[in-house]
């Protein structure tokens, strides 16, 4: 099958960029995504021209470092896989393919379709983790968790942090991202805790960061490859909203 | 390790009042009060099919103790305002968040009165400002009597250019419903995999009965189905 593709070309964070047409010839079918464009890139590099940028690592939809935008959609038309899992037999032949990086001002593009995601890191770092040590492995039901709490806290913790989301929101906003991590530890026994701190610390570097806000439109969990649901957004709200109620101060809490 | 690192990002800590969850809250208590509002004024505006006697009595009620009526109208109006500048400050926040945009975007997982609650908002309140000149002081209405209801709404409508603009606004006003009163449950922190669904399906329901109440006022009129007034004089 032949496709045209339409590329963002950015040579730097700092330059401006376009989108620029090639031509992907005798696509198999069977190749994943990336591969077509490790292809198309071969042939560049042949021609002596510049190859396309993508990120990517696991190519088995796991990592949650590929990802770009196909023709409007994060991760492409096929619902929840990432672009390294999304095969051509999806596209037919003579399809016009425009592809683009996560548009965001908290996303700056690195180069062409990579962008850059420490927004996320610096997420996490303000609070997406539990302070006690874990120590070597516990016996089975050392911690009694019910089975509903363990199978949402599992179903948010699928969480890849690829930045679809962010991608498809008409906001770029990072809700369902931060969302799915607060849920994930809160809830759970071991993440109890911290719970409040988690929410105050996390929210606060979303807001820190030039992420926009949620209006309850839906179209993260639409993309999202790993099928988190906006219900992680509304535990997020109603943690912080507590959380700041309950609030006494950080430094009252921890005895400074 | 110390809660330092856990609060520590460079986000540091940020005030409550200025959280972009605090201004969603702002907008959906204030938006439920609204909502509370356009139910009890759409009951209130169906007695015009009672009688002309009817509608005027139960506007006089209304108006018959100062100090409940200036109160109430406080409390809109103070929603009002509140709705409107935590929205504002968050589009302003929204609108620098992609600075480049798509070649091409696909919106079609979300509804469109998700999508349009920020064109929807701005007409209403223009609607509302025109109404309040036009059927509450009677500045825009020709034939306006302070105390026959009835007759101003009747006389009103049988422009059609105002009835059809009567239309149109409660249409997007139905519209803004139909997603902010799912909305407000969401940002206020409820969710659930039963009840969410059901709370989607009551505002879709909200917006389609609520556009038909309102709207079957003016169509009454242009239709002849409510006659003109009988004028006391
Ligand atoms: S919530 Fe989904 S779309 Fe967003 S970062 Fe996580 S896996 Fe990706
Ligand atoms: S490369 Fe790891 S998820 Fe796609």
């Amino acid at each position: 099958m032949n496709l045209t593709l339409h590329v963002w070309r950015q040579k730097n964070t700092g330059s401006a960029g376009r989108m620029e047409r090639y031509d992907a010839t005798d696509v198999n079918p069977d190749m994943s995504f990336l591969e077509m464009l490790d292809v198309v890139n071969e042939g560049l590099i042949s021609s002596g021209k510049e190859p396309i940028a993508f990120e990517h690592d696991c190519r088995e939809g796991i990592c949650g470092s590929c990802g770009f935008v196909i023709n409007g959609i994060p991760h492409g038309p096929h619902k929840g896989t990432t672009v390294c899992q999304l095969h051509m037999r999806h596209f037919k032949d003579g399809d016009e393919l425009f592809l683009e990086p996560w548009r965001a001002k908290a996303f700056p593009v690195v180069k062409d379709l990579v962008v850059d995601r420490g927004a996320f890191d610096r997420i996490i770092a303000s609070g997406g983790y539990i302070t006690a040590r874990t120590g070597s492995a516990q016996d089975g039901n050392n911690i009694q968790i019910p089975k509903g709490a363990a199978d949402s806290a599992m179903d948010a913790a699928a969480c890849i942090g690829c930045g679809a989301c962010v991608a498809a929101c008409p906001n770029a906003a990072a809700a369902l991202f931060t969302g799915a991590k607060i849920s994930h530890l809160g809830l759970l026994p071991q993440g109890q805790a911290e719970r409040d701190r988690r929410a105050l610390g996390m929210v606060a570097q979303v807001n820190a960061e030039m992420f926009g806000t949620c209006t309850n439109v839906g179209e993260c969990e639409a993309v999202c490859p790993k099928g988190i649901s906006i219900e992680v957004i509304a535990r997020m709200n109603a943690d912080y909203l507590r959380a700041s109620w309950k609030d006494r101060g950080a430094r009252k809490e921890s005895g400074e | 390790m110390s809660p330092a690192a856990i609060t520590g990002g460079s986000g540091g800590t940020l005030r409550f009042f200025e959280s972009t969850i605090f201004k969603k809250a702002v907008m959906a208590s204030t938006g439920a009060i609204l909502f509370g509002f356009v139910t009890a004024h759409l009951l209130g505006n169906l007695q015009i099919f009672v009688g002309q006697d009817r509608l005027n009595e139960y506007a006089a009620m209304l108006k018959s103790n100062a100090e409940i009526l200036w109160g109430a109208r406080s409390i809109l109006l103070f929603c009002v305002v509140a709705h409107i500048v935590s929205t504002i400050q968050l589009l302003r926040v929204n609108r620098q968040a992609r600075p480049v945009a798509y070649a091409k975007k696909n919106n079609s997982h979300s509804t469109l009165a998700s999508r349009t609650m920020y064109y929807s908002g701005p007409t209403i309140a223009a609607f509302v400002v025109y109404h309040l000149l036009h059927f509450t002081t009677g500045t825009l209405h020709p034939e306006f009597s302070q105390a026959d209801v009835y007759s101003n709404i009747i006389l009103g409508f049988q422009r059609w250019p105002v009835a059809i603009a009567y239309i149109v606004a409660v249409g997007l006003l139905c519209m803004h419903l139909s997603h902010g009163v799912s909305s407000m449950f969401q940002s206020l922190g409820f969710s659930h995999p039963q009840h969410t669904p059901r709370i989607r399906r009551f505002a879709r329901t909200v917006g389609i009965l609520y556009f038909a109440g309102f709207a079957s006022i003016p169509v009454a009129v242009i239709t002849g189905i409510l006659r003109a007034p009988i004028v006391h004089l």
